[in-house]
């Protein structure tokens, strides 16, 4: 019972991580009808720039500003690399995504020498507590708490601000929303800003956790965001959540099962075979709308 | 009268075909002015290069003095030209009433005297409030639009072919409302197919042809038109 316990926490806690990645793939589906193939590179640098900041800064300055400088990223990032390509097809803007993807992975090689590094302990989140009989970290616990109250204030600002009116707009009609006088460029820069934040976040919760950072660090738990958010429905805030806690507990159920039973390994296999199923026999996600064309 | 709007020798481009070729006309304080002319004349070229989504080749557009050729979107908006789109375009997946509010966008005041004010012209919108906008019937949407486009307080109001796909009965309250709207003082360019309806309403039409203007005068007189009436108001004995 205790395992079972320890189990499913754990499940929730990743669950929850990959939710903060997922929520940035989503959003910026949902406005550019972009898949932001570097999202997960962009996560695996702020776990970098964790690193590298508290080991001169305390950590109260370097998590902030750790945060701080994620968004600067995303934000530079839409800015030099999608931006300039708006009226462009959408295939170049993917390829340009996945360049940039690349960009990031090379520039984090040359860094840190390809070398894992490991992310410092982050004295409040690494703590362990007793919980029903286990040890466990606080991170586990908070995470999914951590995670509810950034949704719930995520969901306040898309639907009862007039920035967040501004983004539903601009996702379903870029033209309209100008002739409104709605500046497009500004509310993609604020989806980009809100999901490497979101991303910055789950890289000080995931690497607590998962504490060895190598450049392709952010590629793994960026595919399984990914297959989150479109578990949910693409473009779905609400759907990539909760494809995100799913997937989170399957995988890890998955990697608690009986070692005599041999499966562990196939947790990641998993993930993808959930990928192909969704796309075979619900090709729209969990809450996605059906694709459908105006007339 | 003052103009309000001033179109000279305006040039458009799009797709690599010269849409519009040398238009000049002008829009004076409180009037209705409609362009009509067939499909593919320019007419919707020419009002997407007034709001700013199209940049035009060569020419210039003044609006209340001040020279807004090339200016984008939002800059041509705030200075009070709103447009209501051609097929209306409202927001699907937005309430009737944030459909209203995304009209004033930019306003920075109180907003709940523009929304009554709105809702006195189309009472159905009130009922629908919280209704999505996607779910609106077509006529409904229309009037959406129009609100919407009220909401910015414009000094002068672009509508794009407003009875473009709707009933007799619903074009015609739609055109009701353009009247009410200008007699509170609101200045109308109007782009029509339906011509008939148009040049009822419109104080001055000028009729577009191959992206230029080849004739212009009161609404009456082009009603009266020998031209007009075969090309564009169809046999009627």
């Amino acid at each position: 019972m205790e395992y079972v316990i320890s189990v499913l926490l754990s499940g929730v806690s990743v669950g929850g991580q990959y939710a903060l990645i997922a929520i940035g793939y989503t959003l910026v589906y949902g406005i550019l009808r972009l898949i932001n193939f570097a999202h997960g590179d962009v996560f695996m640098v702020a776990g970098l720039m964790g690193i590298y900041l508290t080991a001169s800064l305390p950590i109260s300055l370097s998590l902030p500003l750790v945060i701080i400088l994620t968004v600067v990223l995303g934000f530079t990032i839409e800015r030099v690399a999608y931006k300039p390509l708006r009226e462009a097809p959408r295939m170049s803007v993917m390829i340009s995504a996945i360049g940039v993807s690349y960009l990031l992975q090379n520039t984090a090689t040359y860094v840190t020498g390809g070398q894992p590094m490991t992310y410092p302990s982050i004295p409040f989140l690494s703590g362990t507590v007793n919980l029903a009989g286990t040890q466990t970290k606080w991170v586990v616990i908070i995470t999914p708490f951590l995670v509810l109250g950034l949704v719930l204030a995520l969901s306040v600002l898309i639907n009862k601000t007039k920035v967040g009116m501004a983004m539903r707009a601009v996702s379903k009609d870029f033209e309209t929303s100008r002739l409104m006088g709605i500046r497009i460029n500004s509310v993609i820069s604020v989806t980009f800003i809100i999901g490497s934040a979101l991303a910055a976040v789950g890289s000080i919760l995931f690497f607590t956790n998962y504490p060895a950072i190598t450049p392709m660090s952010g590629a793994m738990p960026g595919l399984k965001a990914f297959v989150a958010a479109v578990f949910g429905g693409i473009g779905s805030i609400p759907g990539a959540v909760i494809g995100a806690f799913l997937i989170g507990i399957c995988e890890t159920i998955i990697k608690g099962l009986p070692s005599s039973w041999d499966v562990s390994v196939f947790s990641d296999a998993f993930t993808f075979a959930l990928l192909i199923v969704i796309l075979v026999f619900k090709p729209q996600g969990l809450f996605g709308e059906a694709a459908t064309d105006k007339v | 009268m003052n103009e309000v709007l001033e179109i000279t020798n305006l040039k458009v481009k799009y797709g690599g075909i010269e849409a519009v070729r040398g238009i000049s006309f002008d829009v004076k304080q409180g009037e209705i002015v409609t362009l009509i002319g067939a499909n593919g004349a320019g007419k919707s070229s020419t009002l997407r290069t007034i709001s700013g989504l199209v940049k035009p080749q060569s020419g210039s557009i003044v609006f209340e003095g001040e020279d807004i050729t090339g200016k984008n979107p939002t800059q041509i908006v705030s200075k009070g030209l709103m447009m209501v789109p051609e097929g209306r375009h409202i927001f699907p997946n937005l309430t009737v009433l944030e459909n209203l509010k995304i009209g004033a966008y930019l306003r920075k005041d109180d907003l709940d005297e523009d929304i009554e004010m709105v809702y006195s012209y189309f009472p159905r919108l009130k009922e629908r409030s919280w209704q999505a906008g996607g779910t609106l019937s077509g006529g409904e949407q229309q009037m959406l639009a129009v609100g919407r486009a009220l909401m910015g307080r414009p000094k002068l109001l672009m509508m794009d072919e407003p009875s473009l796909g709707l009933a007799p009965i619903v074009v015609q309250g739609i055109f009701e409302i353009i009247q009410q709207i200008h007699e509170v003082g609101t200045t109308v360019l109007l782009i029509e197919q339906n011509a008939n309806m148009a040049l009822h309403v419109a104080d001055r039409a000028y009729v577009i042809e191959n992206g230029k203007i080849s004739m212009q005068g009161t609404g009456k007189e082009l009603l009266e038109n020998e031209k007009v009436r075969d090309a564009y108001l169809g046999a009627r004995g």
